[in-house]
This record gives structure tokens, sequence and C-alpha cells, in this order.
């Protein structure tokens, strides 16, 4: 028995070993190393790399990654819970609802995103619309600014916290919603003292599957912030492709994944404590 | 007697889409007393409690609560409060934090008073800081009883509140229950499908059957004077011999004809010790199967054994 698991389990671990371990360690090793001329690395052993990241510059865009992608996970999770709970109570049409939530990921990511480029942009959708109604004359900056690219995000990964909500909500007994009307609870009342507790384990599920993609998002912010909010993402693909400086692109990597296993550790953590 | 009534229904009736669970539903409660609602399941009784703790809204009808209809009123605007079959408590709070729930009003001082009087009632004192997963099944429902009792709604509304308790426990529990209800005085609707349940507790029982009610009565009345064959074979055994009902303790059996009284001859087909009385199972030469209860000091019967059955006039169930 336990040796046919570990051949069932054999093609994970290779996947895992030569898919994912090993890229990670080669990055390891290219953070510490020196930039070539024309791209690729010279084996000459430094951290300047990492002392590079502390430059205002660089702490500037991460900041700012860390600031839009906690914006599109706020806005996420206030779009997100009633539209969850709207799901989990309505009785006979949640597949259906729940398919709709999906159904974007049918299509591919950058054609979604160009589409809203389309609707976005000065000679958009939008702007065209408003124009001809004759709300507005000159067309509304809605493109290439910090708003389009938090628009974009909470687009995206919605699904991702609309999902573990809806797991959550629907594992609600309805009967303790009733015993706090039955008690007094007006429906506000009931929804933070119980409601939003005992969904806390999907709430942050929710926050983690939004934040960590957000954060390190590149497609969004390049084409809906047009260069204007340069995100930690671009940056990193910008060393690999343009700036040529794969030492420091690697450390960038390295140090965004550290922050994002921090913040892994302390939801998990949260969740063990919990009674639920 | 109209003035004493706490809560009354008129009329009331509420049909889903696929049935009518009740129907034109009419029954009052005195203040103070320990009401049952009992009936087999489907038969609307929890529909009943439903509609007067406002989970949902009668189709057409009055529901009286002091004399105010309350019909139309959401849950958290009626004072009643329901102890639910499955307790419903909040599993993120502890005790205190459960009975807390409903007492929003009041000072810290009076709320602590209050919850450390209702936990003294119900007997949970010291268990304040515990969450409903570390509880066993008899002290959930106190604390359920306690987080209703504590808000002093003018109905406590009980949902089969013992179904949940293993057997041994529920015995135990019935006394209790009714111990509290005389103690804290607050009009008690009780809502069963278990007949002991209801003979046991309550001051009267309500049986229903198919969204109506059949028979309001104190449980003697109800046990001793069923109005319909539903209520007489619904709360306790019937023989039907003849078209006539008797109750199996008043069915009697002898080996010896008995004399200036009418009797059947009957066989016995099988004799059940059930420890301190026997179930013996008879077959009259009509075919007709009885259940004579007896005793276990009695005289024992075996089966194949050639008997007499009879009963007194006066314990012949009589319906209307």
């Amino acid at each position: 028995m336990t040796r046919l698991r570990s051949w069932f389990l054999a093609p994970s671990w290779a996947v895992m070993l030569s898919l994912f371990l090993a890229p990670l360690l080669v990055i390891v090793v290219y953070s510490f190393l020196t930039r070539g001329a024309y791209g690729g690395i010279i084996v000459a052993w430094t951290t300047e790399s990492y002392r590079r990241l502390a430059d205002p510059l660089y702490l500037t865009i991460l900041g700012r990654s860390f600031w839009i992608a906690a914006l599109a996970t706020v806005f996420s999770l206030i779009l997100g819970f009633p539209l969850a709970l709207f799901i989990s109570r309505s009785a006979s049409r949640k597949n259906l609802y729940l398919s709709l939530v999906i159904l974007p990921f049918w299509t591919s990511f950058l054609v979604r995103t160009y589409a809203w480029m389309f609707l976005l942009r000065d000679t958009g959708l939008i702007n065209t619309l408003l124009e001809r109604i004759g709300i507005i004359r000159d067309p509304l900056p809605l493109l290439y600014n910090n708003g389009a690219v938090v628009l974009g995000l909470v687009y995206s990964y919605l699904p991702f916290m609309v999902l573990p909500l809806y797991a959550a909500l629907e594992r609600l007994d309805p009967n303790l919603l009733e015993a706090a009307a039955d008690l007094g609870a007006r429906p506000l009342t009931a929804l933070f003292r119980v409601v939003v507790p005992l969904c806390g384990p999907g709430i942050r599920a929710g926050l983690v599957l939004v934040f960590i993609p957000c954060l390190g998002a590149y497609l969004t912010p390049d084409l809906l912030g047009g260069g204007k909010s340069v995100m930690v993402g671009n940056l990193i693909q910008n060393q690999f492709t343009n700036a040529r400086d794969w030492p420091f692109g690697s450390a960038a990597s390295l140090v965004l994944m550290a922050l994002v296993m921090l913040l892994l550790l302390a939801s998990v953590r949260r969740d063990a404590k919990g009674l639920l | 007697m109209t003035q004493q009534a706490v809560l009354e229904l008129r009329k009331v009736s509420k049909h889903f889409p696929t049935h009518r669970a009740v129907n034109e539903l009419s029954f009052l409660l005195e203040r103070g007393e320990f009401f049952a609602l009992l009936g087999p399941s489907g038969c609307g009784k929890t529909t009943t409690l439903r509609l007067i703790a406002g989970f949902e809204e009668p189709t057409t009808g009055q529901i009286l609560l002091n004399g105010a209809d309350i019909a139309h009123l959401r849950p958290y605007e009626r004072n009643v409060s329901t102890v639910f079959q499955n307790y419903a408590l909040f599993p993120h709070l502890t005790v205190q934090g459960n009975i807390e729930f409903g007492l929003r009003r009041g000072g810290q001082n009076h709320i602590a008073k209050r919850v450390r009087d209702v936990l003294e009632l119900v007997q949970l004192d010291g268990m304040e800081s515990r969450y409903p997963a570390q509880l066993s099944g008899g002290e959930r429902q106190r604390v359920a009883v306690a987080r209703s009792l504590v808000v002093a709604p003018e109905v406590l509304l009980l949902d089969e509140p013992l179904s949940a308790l293993d057997p041994n426990l529920r015995k135990q529990v019935r006394a209790e229950m009714k111990a509290l209800q005389r103690r804290v005085g607050t009009t008690f609707l009780f809502v069963t499908h278990d007949q002991e349940e209801a003979l046991s507790m309550p001051d009267r029982i309500a049986v229903m059957n198919g969204g109506v009610i059949e028979q309001v009565g104190t449980p003697e009345e109800i046990y001793l004077h069923p109005r319909t064959r539903f209520v007489a074979s619904f709360l306790g055994a019937v023989n039907w011999i003849g078209g006539a009902g008797v109750r199996p303790e008043a069915t009697r059996i002898a080996r010896n004809a008995p004399e200036n009284v009418p009797h059947r001859a009957a066989r016995v087909m099988q004799s059940n010790f059930l420890g301190n009385r026997f179930h013996i199972e008879a077959a009259l030469e009509t075919g007709e199967r009885v259940t004579s209860e007896i005793s276990r000091l009695d005289q024992a019967f075996a089966a194949g054994e050639t008997v007499y059955v009879w009963w007194r006039a006066e314990d012949e169930l009589r319906f209307q």
C-alpha cells in the first residue's frame, strides 16, 4: 500500500522538483550574481541586487503595488460578499449563477483585458456614449491610471473572492440567522455578529486568493496602467527583457515571494487559532 | 378567558406552492401555561411555530400577541423566542456570548447579572466561558433555553427540543423542563411528535393532523376521551374490536369467561415480556387482533392458549 502510494505520487514529485524547485534554485543563485552586458549573468558573487532594491524608486513601486493590490482586494470583498450571499440564498439557480461567475475564465485573460481598453479609452464605448448623450464634452481619462488598474484587477480576480465566500456561506446553518433575528438582531446586526465571524476562514481565503495575484500582476498594470502606474510585476518583467538585469529581477522576485509567504503564514496561523 | 390569552391564532393558514401546511388554524394560549402541539411529521406543527416566530408569513389569518396582530411583523420585532431543534447556538460565541446576544440594552453590570441568574436557573453556573462545541447535548439544550428565556419572551417556542438528546437523558430533561416552566412562569409552546413528551409535560395539548387541530385538551382528557380515531391512535395504542376502540390496558384477559359481562373468546398468539408488564397479543374469532397490557404480577399466558377478553363499558372510546 505504502509503495503503491509513493508510485502514484512520483509524477507530482517529478513535476514539482523539475518545474518548480529547480527554477526557483536557479533564481536564488542568479540573484547573487552579476549582470551580463547583454542579459544573462556573469559568475561573480555579490549582494548588490538586494541592496539596490532599497532604492526609494523601487520601494515606491513596491509600496504602490501593495496599495493597488489592497484596494483591489477590498473592492473585491465589498462586491463579492453580497454576490456570494445572494448565490448561496438562491435555492434552485445556484449552479447557474456559479457558472456565470466562472464564465469569464472561458476566454483569454489577455483578450478580456484588451476588451476593457476598448471600453475605457478616450474613443472607447463609455466616453463615446457619454459624449453622444451630451453629458460630457471632452473624454474622461478612464484609461492609463491607477483607477483603471484597480478596476481591471477587481474584474479579473472577483471570482477568486466569490467562490471561497460562497463555500463558507453555503455551510452556514440558516437556523443561526433565524436565531439571531429571533433574539432581536436586525439583518445588518446579524450580518456583522453572526455571518461575518462565522465566514472568517472563507473571507481570509478570498483575501489571500485575490491579494497575492494582484500583488504580482503585470499584464493589467501594463495594459490598463499604460506604464504610468508600474507595479512590481512590471518591474520584474522589465529586468528580464528591456533592462537585461537578470540578477536584479531575480532578487526582486524573491523578495516579493518572501513577502507573500509571510502574509500566507499569518493567514494560516489565524485559521489554525480559530475554533472553526 | 380571552383576557388571559397571551397568544391567539385566528384562522391562520399557510399555503406553500405545493401544499397547504396549515389550514384555518385557531387556538389560544393562556398566560403561564405549558402548551404542546402534537402531531406526526408533516402535520403543520413546525410551520405553526415558525409562523408565530415570524420565520414564515401566514397566507391569511391573524396571530395576536397580547391582543395585537403580529402576523406580519419581522422576527426581531416580536417578543417571542425560539428554542430550535438543533439549538442553533452560535458556535463562535461562548455560553456567555450566546446568552448575551439578545441582551443589548441595559448596562454591563445589569447584563452580567441577568446572564448569571439565567445560568443558575438552568444549572449551568461556571460554564460561561465554554464554547458550544465543548458542551454535551444536554448542556447545549439548556444553553439554548437560557438564551431564549433571558430576553423575557411573552411566549417561549420550543421546536422538538428533546429529539436531539439520547433517550436515557430525555426522561430526566422532561421533568427538569416542566419544573423550569413552573418556576419561571413563562408561557411555553412546545412542538413534538413524541406522545410520551406530550403526555408528561404540558398542561394542555393540541393534536394536529393535516394542517388542522383535531382536538385540544388536557393530556388526560385527550387520552381518555379522544374525539377522533386519529387522536385515539396517535396518542396511545388502541384495539379496534367490532368498530369500538379500547386501550390495551383496559382490555382485560382471563382463562375463564367472566360472568355477567359481554366477552369474546380469543387465542393467544404471542406474549411479550416488557419488564414491568406483559403485552399479550391475541386473535379473536373474527380475525381481529387485540393487545392486552397486564402487570408482570398478573397471571402469565402462553401462545396457543384459549382465553376470553372483555372491557368495561366506560372504557370504550367514543368518537364524534
